[in-house]
């Protein structure tokens, strides 16, 4: 019986050398593979070793990290709820992340090169030297003041978004997009409670975590009449130019009638363009936009940012948060050939034309900064851990040049700023302030309630402060006129806030 | 000594004189040993203490003295009841609990409040009930020692301990599953808070019936009727008894869905076939039977599912654990994971993220540790298990009696077979199964019987190396008078002087 014990012993042997061949195998050859995997926690936990910086506008901190007792050793927390967390996103345990949490996540974990520096002294001291701060350029008068109208509408809309930019750089003032949540419950380290509060929010028919100001487009409606009214000017027309107008248009070919918003708007069979833009006369604009063309109306659109398929707003050297591309769609007939009907319905916002709220306000910009627009940014300074130490500070970029030549641009503004004085936009207006912008109502669904629009700018003395967009979902009557209003107070906290520092 | 087992047949003319002349106990090799052992696991407390809190508190060492207390107890009864025991078994099992004690120790103060760490108790926690339960086992196998003076004794129970096996093993199968089921295996015996794991016993108390058993019969298995390819294979009535396990193995494959459990008992009978009748025919039907039992599983577990599904889903985890890793793959992507980070050289004790790991007290002991330790911790642990399985294969080449070379044989491959089905599960090498890993993982069945286990080695062992003209006296005479009448026809029986 001894040989074959002996054999036993050599089985034993080769049962050994099989395991700690394959421990090489998973200990050696693929350790790196399994070290930096996305499932492991480890990772995740080396990254909560160091305290994450902090995020914060106008002196206030948005995003904060808190010592914990835990696995995890912070926490993070979002003093500020609901009022920014578009913006800012949340950084949670397991799910992704969003918002200026995402687009700065190496320099707040302080892992990004910038910060090589302190992380070599660590070597040194032995401690993990906390990561960068984030100074956000939005103004936080302006951001609670949109926050604060946007929930407490006065026409109940519960959707809808508002987006205010500095129009000569950039820089966004104010950026709320309604319903918001609160991002605390996301960070939880309790990650099936994280997941659950993940779930419901994401599971709401309102969808607050959708980011209306930047993610999703809308038909303009009467805001894209800018564009129309850009466009002729750019053909020849003045403010004074007689347009065609009437109480009811039919496009030549087919199509339904186009008619205006009261029976007392634009009767007449012609008046001015700047009578058109003031009283937003519908069938004025869209027999402008069958006579100049479907092509000239695009080329105007796609001037002005619609089309551009890669924007991002966050920090102007690097990636940001996306914004989704608008467009003016097909401007032709089912059959494929060109359609006076659709291009009729076109140039008043309607048909397949789809902007964001955050296109609303660079249009405004545009007009407001002498026809130059300049790129949005919502990341004005990168702060070192000694929050001394500047790793950046934006720069002001034009996006697309000129867009309009200044005379356009002041011809427009003028416009602009009879529609808020003389016209539709009356409830924008701001005392001491030059206040220019347009209406819109959108017919969204056949069922449903009319979007609310406004877009717009401020100009103290001589000097664009701010332009603006406002926008209430399914508001129906009354949408746009509270969207001017809501509009008219974000202008002014960002006048206030800019005289108070 | 390996030469002189050999020639036991013809003792008398060249085994006897030189045995006589210079047997030494050991005993002080292995105190020396075990104190090394010790000392190793005072050093392991102390570097995690380091590492979690930076300072070594006072009372680091008390884990390691009160197993080294215990030890020494241990060692004293093998000095009085068993003096020629193997020296190295006690040393080297004595390291693996002690760095299972210390290890779980670590598990607690990582789940523990950090205001606590500091002065966490030392009975406290998995860390504190396995200490206890050391002190169960060892107290155990003293008891082993000290009952079997003679381990032919335990033959006389071998068709009771048989039926006690089967019964230990069917248990959990017949109970509803929440007496019975965790982790979706049923291995279970579980009445309120208290749970033991039957098939730890099983395995010994079967493998004792399996020796005997196949004693009295291997010349009848040992005969040949044909020779193919140049392999003698038994006649077709002599399977008999080798399907009869074989079946029972895929009953507790299917009805306690653990692949494991059933490898284990498999293997270690067609092992003890074959050392019984030399006969490599058994290793090839056994190999050939199990593997196509288990893939006729996968494959009804695949078509038809029911109680075969839950071996059809391990074989798939096993297959690809990164393709369900939240759900389904996510223990042993977890291991892997945490083996992997562990690399080379590991994150040093109490430097790594181990309670990340699922089942991390038990099943992934070896993940848990191969994070810290690395795999030069890990390949130090397995070449204990091997030495402790060579030591115990070695008693049974030593020992002088058929049942005493199958007994020892067997326990040393079984132990052997534990470490590879669980090591291999976890490392992704064979699919997993819900398998302890031997004196680290926490639980007091586990502990208890494979401290039995050893003790039953070291009963053998002392057997193989006793002086033959010493034993007579040595030896309590109400053992030995009546034993060896139980085994007929063992031709390696000894012709005592």
């Amino acid at each position: 019986m001894n040989a074959p014990l002996r054999r036993v012993g050599v089985v034993v042997l080769v049962l050994f050398a099989l395991l700690f061949a394959n421990l090489n195998w998973v200990q050696a050859y693929k350790a790196d593979e399994y070290r930096n995997s996305d499932y492991n926690g480890r990772v995740q936990i080396a990254e909560y070793e160091r305290e994450r910086g902090v995020i914060e506008a106008g002196r206030t901190a948005l995003a904060t990290s808190k010592p914990t007792d835990g696995e995890l050793k912070y926490v993070r927390q979002y003093p500020a709820d609901e009022a920014y967390a578009h913006v800012v996103g949340y950084n949670p345990v397991n799910l992704a992340a969003t918002g200026i949490e995402r687009s700065e996540d190496e320099f707040l974990a302080g892992t990004s090169d910038a910060l090589v520096a302190d992380r070599i002294s660590d070597l040194w001291t032995g401690e993990k030297t906390p990561g960068g701060s984030v100074l956000l350029s939005l103004s936080k008068r302006a951001q609670e003041t949109a926050f604060k109208e946007m929930t407490n509408n006065r026409v109940g809309a519960e959707k809808g978004a508002a987006v205010a930019i500095n129009p000569r750089t950039g820089a966004v003032q104010a950026l709320v997009s309604m319903p918001s949540f609160d991002p605390n419950p996301l960070v939880s380290h309790d990650t099936d409670a994280a997941e659950a509060a993940f779930d419901k929010l994401d599971g709401d028919p309102d969808k607050p975590l959708i980011n209306r100001a930047l993610s999703e487009t809308y038909p303009p409606g009467s805001t894209f009449k800018v564009i129309d009214a850009a466009a002729a000017l750019e053909n020849g027309y003045t403010q004074q130019t007689q347009i065609p107008a009437g109480p009811v248009y039919r496009a030549p070919t087919s199509g339904t009638d186009i008619r205006n918003a009261a029976a007392s708007i634009c009767p007449e069979s012609q008046v001015t363009l700047r009578e058109a833009l003031t009283e937003s006369c519908n069938t004025g604009f869209a027999q402008l936009a069958v006579t100049l063309g479907a092509d000239k109306i695009k080329e105007e659109a796609r001037k002005f940012g619609f089309g551009q398929t890669d924007l991002t707003c966050g920090r102007l050297n690097a990636e940001g948060l996306p914004v989704a591309t608008s467009e003016t769609g097909e401007i032709k007939n089912p059959d494929g050939g060109d359609d006076p009907a659709a291009l009729a319905q076109s140039g008043i916002g309607q048909n397949n034309v789809r902007m964001t709220p955050m296109q609303g306000a660079l249009i405004a910009a545009a007009v407001a900064n002498n026809g130059r627009q300049m790129r949005p940014y919502l990341v004005q300074k990168l702060l070192g851990p000694d929050r001394t130490t500047s790793h950046y500070t934006a720069t002001p970029k034009e996006l697309n040049g000129s867009v309009v030549s200044s005379d356009v641009a002041g011809e427009l503004r003028d416009m602009m700023v009879n529609v808020v004085q003389n016209g539709t936009g009356r409830n924008a207006q701001i005392d001491n302030i030059v206040v220019g912008g347009k209406t819109g109502t959108a017919q969204s669904a056949p069922d449903r309630k009319d979007h609310g629009w406004f877009i717009g700018f401020a100009i103290k003395d001589g000097q664009p402060v701010s332009a603006v967009a406002v926008f209430l979902q399914e508001a129906g009557s009354g949408g746009s006129g509270e969207a001017a209003r809501i509009a008219g107070q974000i202008m002014r906290a960002v006048v206030t806030d800019a005289e108070g520092s | 000594m390996s030469s002189q087992a050999g020639s036991v047949n013809t003792p008398a003319a060249t085994g006897e004189l030189p045995r006589v002349r210079d047997v030494q106990t050991r005993r002080n090799a292995e105190l020396a040993l075990l104190g090394f052992a010790m000392a190793l696991v005072a050093a392991y407390s102390a570097t995690i203490q380091v590492t979690m809190f930076d300072t070594i508190t006072g009372n680091f060492w008390v884990p390691a003295a009160i197993l080294s207390a215990l030890f020494l107890g241990l060692h004293l009864v093998v000095r009085y009841t068993a003096p020629y025991a193997d020296p190295a078994l006690i040393p080297a099992v004595a390291l693996l609990n002690g760095i299972g004690v210390a290890f779980l120790r670590r598990l607690d103060l990582a789940e523990a409040p950090a205001a606590e760490r500091l002065t966490y108790p030392i009975f406290a926690g998995t860390g504190g009930r396995q200490l206890a339960w050391t002190l169960i086992a060892v107290l155990f196998a003293a008891i082993v020692l000290l009952v079997i003076k003679d381990h032919r004794a335990i033959s006389r129970y071998a068709y009771t301990l048989g039926l006690g096996g089967i019964v230990l093993v069917l248990i959990p199968a017949l109970l509803p599953g929440r007496f019975s089921e965790i982790n979706g295996a049923k291995l279970w015996i579980r009445v309120g808070g208290f749970q033991i794991q039957p098939g730890e016993f099983a395995k010994l108390a079967l493998l004792a019936f399996f020796a005997y058993y196949l004693v009295r019969k291997r010349e009848v298995l040992s005969l040949a009727s044909k020779r193919v390819l140049g392999i003698d294979f038994p006649r077709g009535r002599d399977l008999g008894p080798v399907l009869a396990v074989w079946a029972v193995s895929l009953l507790v494959l299917v009805f306690e869905k653990d692949l494991g459990t059933s490898l284990l008992y498999f293997g270690m009978f067609v092992v003890t076939l074959y050392i019984a009748t030399e006969r490599v025919s058994w290793l090839i039907i056994g190999l050939l039977l199990f593997f196509g039992g288990a893939y006729s599983a996968y494959l009804l577990g695949a078509s038809v599912g029911g109680p075969f599904a839950n071996f059809y889903d391990r074989a798939q985890i096993w297959l690809d654990p990164f393709s369900d890793p939240y759900e389904r793959g996510f223990q042993l992507v977890q291991s892997l994971l945490g083996l992997g980070s562990g690399g080379l050289f590991g994150t040093g004790p109490g430097g790594g993220q181990p309670t990340i790991i699922p089942e991390v007290h038990n099943d992934f002991i070896f993940a848990g540790l191969g994070e810290e330790i690395g795999l030069f911790g890990l390949s130090a642990l397995l070449i204990v298990y091997l030495l402790i399985v060579q030591r115990g294969l070695r008693a049974g080449l030593a020992v002088r009696d058929s049942f005493g070379k199958l007994l020892a044989g067997g326990l040393a491959f079984t132990l052997g077979l534990q470490v590879f089905v669980i090591v291999g599960g976890i490392s992704r090498l064979i699919p997993l199964t819900g398998q302890t890993t031997p004196f680290l993982s926490a639980g007091g069945s586990s502990l208890m019987a494979n401290w039995m286990l050893i003790a039953l080695l070291l009963r053998v062992s002392d057997a193989a190396r006793r002086p033959v003209d010493g034993s007579a006296s040595a030896r309590p005479s109400g053992a030995t008078a009546s034993a060896p009448a139980q085994l007929h026809g063992a031709p390696t029986e000894v012709i005592k002087p």
